[in-house]
Formats: C-alpha cells, structure tokens, sequence
C-alpha cells in the first residue's frame, strides 16, 4: 500500500492540476480562456498551477500574438504524458489493490 | 476515506476529458425533427412527382418538365436542411443552456468543421451527379456520403452518432440497387433513422 502511494505524483496531487492535464492529454493545444471555461476556475489559480506544472517539465507554454492581442497556448509535453500516464497507472492499481 | 478520493479523482479526470474534447449536448430533440422536416420534404417531392410530373404528358415538353421538377426538388431540399438545421441548433442551444455549457465552444467548432468537410464534398459531387444525368445515383450518393460524414464526426461527440452513421451507409448502400425507390429509402435514411435516433438519445440523456 506505501508502495503504490509513494507512485503517485506530488506534482498532480492538487484537482486542478488533475484537471489541466486531462484537458491537455486529449487536446493537441489549448488557450488560456478554453481552460478556464473548461476548468470553471479562476485566472489566477490557473496561472500558479500551470506554472508549476511547467517548472516540473510537463508543460510547454507559447506566448504569441494574435492580430495585436496576446495569446498563451498550452501544450503537453512528452514527459508530461509519460508522468501523467504513470499516475493514473499508480492510482487504478491503488483502488484495485484496496 | 482516502480511496473515496482516488476514485472521485479519476471520475473527475474522464468527465474532463471527454468534455473537453468532445461536443456532448447535441439534444436528441433535434434529431426527431430533423427527421419530421425531411419526411415532410420528401412527402411534397412525392406528392409533387406523382401529380406533376408525368414524363407521357404530351402537354408538357420533356425538357421543360424535367428542369421544372429539379427545381422544385432544389427548393424542395434547401428548404428542408435550413429548417432541419435551425431545429437543431434550436434545441442544442437550449439544452447547452439548461446545464449551463457554453455552447459555441471548440468542440463544437471542431464537429461543425468536421462534419463540413465531407458534406461540401457530398454536396458537389451530387451535383456532378444532377449535371451528368444519374439522377437515380444522387439519393443513395446523399445517404452513403452523409453516414461517412457521420462516423467521421462520431469522433468529436457522442459515440451514438457512429451508428446513426452506419445506419445510414447500409441504407444507402441497399438504395444503390434499387435506385428507382429513392424516395422511399430517403424517407427511411433521412427520416424514419433521425427519429428513431433523436427518441434514443432523448430518452437516454434528456428527459428527467
């Protein structure tokens, strides 16, 4: 049981940091304003987060303008996936060993 | 107590997941009458073929009854997808509107996108069809073409969509036999199917 807990990564261990990767599993790219409808949460508890999330390396952040408007997309990155992957891995095997 | 949590975790990550990656307030409602307003369209072609349209006619020439009745089947058609897409939008907007869902969002801009594509295609190349004469092609064309644009935009909504689309491929398929009943399996792809689909998806997801 200490085992599959200590699996579990510290990064995803807050819901909206949960939240922001699935949303970026299956989408290839997302904006900002996308993930706050998608999320329903605040600007700048998404702001903190994602930065965190990007510190960690699972984040890819592109900073660009559209037109004259600033536009910030966000993007997962491959250890991103493979450390989402291996928590969810580390969570099913969680519940199914009670 | 901990586990609760896990587990309220990974409901909480698939409903994500699948919110935001697929447009999932498509209303069932919008299915039925989209289904009516084509049963009423192709009653009127019907209606109107059987009366006016009588090619032994010795009245008429040939020629002009013939582009008469392509023009009131192109009226006919028009008239039917704009009501059929205005109920749609209708009854989607409404139920976005009752669990609060922005409606216009990217998933929905990437199913109407999709959904395009393959239509436009559909679209001109029955006018190809119109233009060369096949006419006994087009309504089995229409139907196995929109069953492809179906299972191709299955992918950005609920999964029902993939069989309302296969449906309508068998349907089209048997229709490219029997073309000179190509009202009759209009009737069934177009109409009888949409019901039939739009009822399932009401009464699954909607009604309370």
């Amino acid at each position: 049981m200490k085992d599959f807990i200590s699996r579990l990564n510290k990064a995803f261990e807050s819901r909206v940091r949960l939240g922001i990767m699935s949303v970026l599993m299956v989408n290839d790219e997302v904006d900002f304003n996308t993930l706050k409808e998608t999320l329903n949460i605040s600007d700048g508890n998404i702001a903190s987060h994602i930065s965190a999330l990007e510190k960690a390396g699972y984040v890819h952040v592109e900073k660009r303008f559209i037109g004259k408007k600033p536009n910030t997309s966000y993007s997962v990155t491959k250890s991103g996936k493979k450390a989402f992957h291996d928590h969810l891995d580390a969570l099913e095997k969680l519940i199914s060993h009670k | 107590m901990e586990q609760k949590d896990y587990i309220k975790d990974i409901s909480e990550i698939r409903s994500i997941m699948e919110r935001s990656s697929k447009f999932i307030s498509l209303s069932g409602m919008s299915g039925v009458f989209m289904g009516l307003f084509a049963l009423a369209g192709i009653g009127a072609a019907y209606v109107y073929l059987d009366n006016g349209l009588s090619l032994n006619d010795e009245d008429i020439t040939r020629k002009g009854s013939y582009s008469k009745a392509v023009t009131f089947l192109v009226v006919d058609a028009i008239l039917v997808i704009v009501l059929a897409l205005s109920a749609a939008i209708f009854f989607t907007t409404r139920r976005a509107t009752q669990e609060g869902i922005t409606i216009w969002d990217r998933t929905a801009q990437r199913l109407v996108l999709n959904i395009s594509i393959p239509l436009a295609a559909a679209g001109i190349f029955c006018l190809a069809l119109l233009y060369h004469g096949f006419i006994g092609l087009i309504a089995p064309a229409m139907l196995v073409f929109y069953g492809l644009a179906l299972l191709h935009a299955s992918k950005y909504t609920v999964n029902q969509v993939r069989y309302l689309g296969i449906g309508e491929i068998i349907i089209g398929l048997v229709a490219s036999f029997f073309i000179s009943h190509g009202l009759l399996f209009w009737a069934l792809g177009f109409g009888v199917l949409h019901i039939m689909y739009g009822i399932i998806m009401y009464v699954k997801y909607e009604k309370k």
